[in-house]
């Protein structure tokens, strides 16, 4: 079969269609915006995707669906824009005319001081407001979790999101009121072809559909993946890396495909965190903190679970975890497909188990047996959007007399990669679950870990932490009183 | 004669809700901010070289591979300079703009790189080869006191009473000390200059900057011609904090050097890391003290020494120290006091200005004492805050010798506690902590007074320049920078309630040294207070100008020509002010004036230490009560209720911001914001993914927070208002307090925990740990 190629990017900005054929494969978001349209609202506060300044919506199709989502511009490329609709603070009202409802409540509870997140906010609060018009407080939070803002404290910030339905109609919204136009021309610019812009070190390309990705990655082995860019934004931004030949998985649908049978939930590779929250919430309940503390809102829109395993991060926010949930990662180099258990995947710092044009096609976590306890633990200096310091996941059986059958304990930030606690389940498996065999196991800690010392704890600590974190583990399997943070303590503003 | 009312109040005057002037600019983007300045054609870029060693001899520098990068024009380094190589503030000849032979930190600008985009400068300078021979470095305040580093500027000493004698009176002495870290401002938008030259020697720079006249200065001593050239430009900062009174200088210098040498319009902007690794943050303190007191808990003698990491040269490190030391009584008398500062140099990037200008520091030293003293004795710190206050007979004169006369700390303490509900809370604490053994609670009330002036008393002046146009518009400069805490706003509110006119008549453009010259930073809290009353007065001049003039025409006395709202009076008969003005103009009165203030009484002797360094204190206090998880160390604020002093308000909307923000920004100083060094003396947490300021989800969980509305400034500042910029940061002190309480809790609260700052869920875990520990070895002895 061969495939069409088009030599351009389409996509809408705010209003109108923009088709460029000369572009980088390394040219941000934002400084398109900036430079070449000169688009100033939108500000460059930290270039790594954390402060928020940098927020825009980005309209796409899933199943024909249109869903507006904040992205950080600062590390998202131009090139996966492709048949998407950006929308960026200059767009909400015209000059001279009325503010737009979030602006207007931002405005009246006094949200702004040196204004230079300001922007950032209002459209993180427009694209939570789309998806929630009378969100909670709760709601709110998370929703900012990408946006700092150093002047106010937030309080202020938290008013106005809590005020924006009083002045403003949802169904009045331009983008809700004209979504199904919208939708219309983003549909007309799908046009099954695979993308190709410049050549060489300047090369980038939007596969047409999986298999067209597959060929293109055999031709290219060499080619960076780039499925949310929150990694590889900052290897460009930070690191000033030429990444090209890139390859763009926007056009994937196929990889975006959320799939639950008898065994388990597969994620496709390109779903992101914020596409597989529902389906990961209602199936494995236990990791509904830890997915609401990766990154900020904005990040978990754009990033996915398989780039996250793809890239080994030594930390990596869900791989301890799915580890020990027992997940495996379906890989595919052409039409060749192996499964590699995820724990396997991950060979040493820096070195996964995946070839030179092989990639990630889907992540498979097996639902938990019946007799099974599982939990994670994220632990990191700031509670929110924080990478983490250490991380601990705890899946263990019993049988009916109480005695561990099966331990399978992960950890993150305790190795070079994130690793099994291979000490620590042999003293916990056929012993009776009690106190005494966790303070024994508790002992065998330093055989299976020597952690590092750095900026986000201490050896020492991260030793200590993770063996507080089993016998967190089992008071929380014990249930009484409060050993956990009430988060749930009244908030007012 | 027939008096009328006046018909109502005018739109936008003091004491008013006024909304921040530019906040719908704020929320649709279109507030400019340096980098949004349309370039004109042809504008190049400037990217800085760093240093990659913390401390080295440099013996060669390589551009080959920098110059044949794409899109560069030319590099800069110290021998292109025409005038000085030196931006020291301090005038100590110790901070130069390229480091030249050497290099004293890990990140030390060593040379520029112009090109023709920011993107080809930035990756063009880090092609730079340079040879190193590294000399022995330090980063840390212990290692270089033990090193015998220099000091980077004369210490203060503090001395009243009889230190010896008060020691030998007490019945109970504790000493200790005290880590406090410093803190990155983290103003959201990073420094920025961009430079166009003009004719002759002359040369406009906007620049990020919250002391224009400074920038104006350093650039004109770098160029080598005199200040007439050099035109500043700020209309508002996105942050500033204290980050850019001095540390917008190289920025703004290198962008005016490359004007000037390539006749074109430069932009100088540093990526994120790069400014948090090459700018100045706030000082990190080792406090040494010694504290003697009774059995009630009530003190009698303090020595202490406050020792602080100040980087490689002195920039503000003097001014930052001495005001540590100013605040280490916070509230309290001290008998018999000696203080001391060491202002250390270390192979760090320069310390700097920021909020509080080392106050928080002195503060966390002297409630720490407090602490001290109350673990010792056995009781609630606020029982021992209390019996220390200022107050009472002989009991009201500072280390500094001046005396504290507007004393209200009791009265706001007393508020609060009980609007707090305190004793209540605090009971139920301790109640909460003994049936709880995993999750533990603290909860504490501390106070603060904070000291308002500049210690270096020329920079209390201030002027003002006021237009009247002939249409009735009016026309407001002043000395004083936007950095978001709205000053432009209140000034512009002081200004509509001089003439009565509605605030929409008024426009407050573009802070530039070409309106008002000489300026002071905007900082020290004294914005509103000092330009606030320069501008009155710009405004009073007019008008007096004005009354003489509907005297003379209308042939009435002066004191029957009023201004009132949107109207001027004179006699029984009205006229909309914008046709009075056309007349007074038609009279040809000069309408336009420049107001100028000092502020009275202060006075200072450094040397003597003593004297007034402070025209009035403002004062607030925060009571915080926390949960900490003793298994992870992670805690979270479930409730914080502040109540502070503004004196009058000129805009309650805008203090009760500045109030909860500051709160939130000292909050984050003392538990997650914490500067971390490798051995190599580079800072590895330069950017958000590793530096941690408060989010949202950080705030505490319940914030109720009030302006002390019954307090009015005893002094006479404008329209009696007190500065609100810096003193409620310290309100974040609280949270540590609580923290501290928590953590005590697993110890019976027998023993001081003395956790250094931050408290960051670690220091909290091994506090906790080494508690349980001396717990267990108490109870086996």
């Amino acid at each position: 079969m061969t495939i069409q190629i088009r030599n351009t990017i389409r996509f809408l900005l705010n209003h109108r269609l923009v088709e460029l054929s000369d572009v980088s494969a390394v040219q941000t978001l934002l400084d398109f915006l900036r430079i070449d349209r000169n688009l100033r609202g939108t500000k460059e506060g930290c270039a790594e995707g954390d402060c928020g300044a940098c927020t825009v919506l980005v309209g796409r199709l899933l199943g024909g669906q249109l869903k507006y989502e904040s992205v950080n511009a600062c590390i998202r490329f131009v090139g996966s824009l492709d048949g998407c609709h950006v929308v960026t603070v200059d767009s909400l009202a015209t000059p001279g005319g009325p503010l737009h409802p979030v602006q207007q409540a931002m405005v009246e509870t006094h949200a702004s001081q040196c204004g230079f997140c300001t922007p950032g906010f209002v459209m993180s609060l427009y694209g939570l407001w789309m998806e929630n018009a009378k969100p909670s407080i709760t709601e709110i939070e998370k929703a900012l979790q990408g946006n700092l803002c150093r002047c106010t404290g937030y309080a202020a910030i938290i008013r106005a999101a809590e005020a924006i339905s009083t002045i403003g109609d949802l169904g009045k919204d331009p983008l809700i009121a004209e979504r199904d136009r919208i939708a219309g021309e983003l549909a007309s610019l799908q046009d099954g072809r695979r993308v190709v812009i410049g050549e060489g070190s300047g090369l980038f390309m939007l596969p047409a559909s999986v298999d067209d990705f597959a060929d293109v990655l055999e031709a290219n082995p060499k080619a960076t993946i780039v499925a949310g860019s929150t990694d590889v934004g900052l290897w460009v931004t930070k690191f000033m890396r030429d990444i090209a030949p890139v390859v763009h998985l926007t056009h994937l649908e196929e990889l975006r495909r959320i799939t639950v049978d008898e065994r388990g939930v597969t994620l496709g590779a390109g779903v992101s965190y914020a596409e597989a929250y529902p389906v990961i919430t209602e199936h494995f309940p236990q990791l509904r903190e830890l997915w609401d503390r990766i990154g900020g809102q904005q990040v978990r829109n754009m990033g996915t679970v398989g780039g996250n395993i793809a890239n080994g991060s030594p930390i990596g926010d869900t791989p301890p975890a799915l580890i020990a949930l027992g997940a495996s990662v379906a890989l595919r180099k052409g039409a060749r497909r192996r499964t590699v258990a995820l724990e396997d995947f991950f060979i040493a710092y820096g070195k996964q188990d995946r070839e030179p044009g092989e990639f990630v096609e889907a992540v498979h976590i097996p639902f938990l047996d019946a007799d099974t306890r599982f939990a994670v633990y994220k632990i990191t200096k700031r509670l929110d959007e924080d990478i983490t310091a250490v991380c601990g996941a705890f899946r263990l059986a019993f049988d009916g007399a109480g005695n561990v059958t099966d331990a399978v304990i992960a950890f993150g930030g305790m190795a070079g990669t994130p690793k099994r606690a291979d000490h620590v389940e042999a003293a916990l498996k056929g012993k009776a679950w009690s106190e005494a065999t966790v303070e024994q196991a508790i002992c065998t800690f330093d055989e299976d870990f020597t952690p590092l010392t750095d900026w986000r704890a201490s050896a020492e600590y991260r030793q200590l932490v993770a063996k507080n974190l089993l016998r967190r583990f089992y008071l929380e399997t014990q249930a009484t009183g409060n050993i956990r943070l009430d988060r749930t303590i009244a908030v007012a503003v | 004669m027939n008096v009328m009312q006046p018909i109502d109040r005018i739109r936008g005057g003091v004491h008013e809700n006024e909304r921040h002037e530019s906040g719908h600019k704020h929320v649709s983007g279109t507030a400019e901010y340096i980098d949004d300045i349309p370039e004109p054609a042809g504008t190049l870029h400037g990217y800085l070289g760093l240093s990659q060693r913390a401390h080295a001899d440099i013996l060669s520098i390589d551009f080959d591979a920098v110059s044949a990068s794409e899109g560069v024009i030319g590099i800069l380094t110290a021998d292109d300079i025409p005038g000085e190589n030196d931006i020291s503030p301090a005038h100590k000849h110790d901070d130069p703009v390229f480091a030249a032979g050497k290099v004293e930190f890990h990140g030390q600008p060593m040379f520029a790189v112009i090109a023709t985009s920011r993107e080809a400068a930035r990756r063009a300078a880090v092609k730079v080869k340079v040879e190193y021979r590294d000399l022995p470095h330090v980063t840390d305040v212990l290692e270089a006191a033990a090193a015998n580093y220099p000091l980077v500027i004369d210490p203060l000493k503090l001395e009243r009473g009889d230190i010896e004698a008060g020691f030998a009176k007490a019945k109970n002495i504790v000493e200790g000390e005290m880590r406090i870290g410093g803190q990155d401002h983290f103003y959201l938008e990073g420094q920025i200059s961009f430079a166009i030259p003009g004719e002759d020697d002359e040369v406009l720079v906007y620049s990020s900057t919250q002391h224009p006249s400074e920038t104006q200065h350093m650039v004109a001593t770098v160029l080598g011609v005199p200040s007439n050239a050099v035109t500043v430009n700020v209309r508002r900062m996105g942050g500033g904090f204290g980050g850019k009174e001095t540390q917008a200088n190289i920025f703004a210098a290198v962008a005016a050097l490359a004007a000037k040498k390539y006749r074109c319009a430069v932009k100088v902007r540093p990526d994120r890391d790069d400014d948090m690794s090459a700018t100045g943050k706030r000082h990190d303190f080792h406090v040494d003290y010694k504290v003697g007191f009774d059995d009630e808990g009530r003190i009698e003698a303090v020595d202490a020494v406050f020792a602080a990491r100040c980087g490689f040269s002195a920039d503000l490190s003097g001014p930052v120290t001495d005001r540590a030391l100013f605040h280490a009584d916070n509230c309290y008398f001290y008998p018999n006091v000696r203080l001391r500062s060491k202002p250390l140099k270390t192979n760090t990037v320069s310390n700097t200005a920021f909020r509080g200008f080392g106050g928080p520091q002195g503060m966390v030293g002297g409630e720490r004492m407090i602490e001290d003293v109350a673990y010792a004795v056995g009781k609630d710190p606020l029982e021992i805050r209390k019996l220390n206050f200022y107050g009472g007979e002989g009991r009201n004169l500072t280390p500094y010798h001046q005396t504290v006369e507007d004393n209200i700390i009791g009265r706001i303490i007393e508020e609060l506690e009980t609007s707090a509900d305190y004793a209540a809370r605090r009971k139920a604490v301790i109640a909460f902590n003994r049936e709880n053994h995993i999750i533990k609670r603290g909860i504490a009330l501390t106070p603060v007074k904070f000291g308002i002036s500049f210690t270096k008393t020329e920079y209390n002046q201030a002027g003002a320049l006021v237009h009247v146009y002939a249409d009735g518009s009016i026309h407001l400069n002043h000395g004083g920078t936007e950095m978001g805490q709205g000053l432009y706003t209140k000034i512009a509110q002081v200004v509509a309630d001089e003439f009565q006119v509605d605030l929409d008549r008024i426009k407050v453009t573009a802070t530039t040294t070409a309106k008002v010259p000489n300026t002071s930073a905007t900082a020290a809290s004294s914005g509103a207070d000092l330009n606030g009353m320069a501008a009155a007065n710009g405004a009073q001049q007019i008008k007096a100008r004005l009354v003489r003039f509907a005297a003379e025409r209308w042939n009435v006395n002066e004191a029957d020509v009023a201004f009132e709202p949107n109207t001027v009076r004179v006699g029984t008969e009205r006229l909309p002010f914008g046709e009075f003005i056309k007349l007074a103009y038609g009279a040809r009165i000069q309408l336009s004036a420049a107001g100028f203030y000092k502020t009275p009484k202060i006075h200072w002797n450094r040397s003597e230490g003593r004297g007034r360094p402070f025209f009035y204190y403002a004062y607030g206090a925060s009571c915080s009560e926390v949960s900490v998880d003793t298994l992870t160390g992670e805690y979270q604020i479930d409730r914080t209720d502040i109540l502070h002093d503004v004196g009058r308000s000129l805009n309650p909307a805008l203090d009760l911001g500045q109030v909860e923000g500051a709160f939130v920004q000292g909050m984050g100083w003392l538990t997650t914001e914490e500067l971390w060094w490798d051995a190599k003396g580079r800072l590895r947490t330069h950017a958000p993914s590793t530096y941690k300021i408060p989010l949202a989800s950080d705030r505490p969980r319940v914030f109720n927070v009030r302006l002390a509305e019954w307090s009015v400034n005893r002094e006479e500042t404008i329209r009696r208002s007190k500065a609100v910029g810096e003193p409620p940061f310290m309100l974040g002190i609280s949270v540590l307090e609580a923290l501290s309480m928590a953590a005590a809790s697993v110890a019976e609260y027998r023993i001081a925990p003395r956790i250094d700052a931050p408290a960051t869920p670690e220091r909290m875990l091994m506090a906790i740990e080494r508690l349980r520990a001396a717990a267990r070895q108490g109870a086996v002895a």
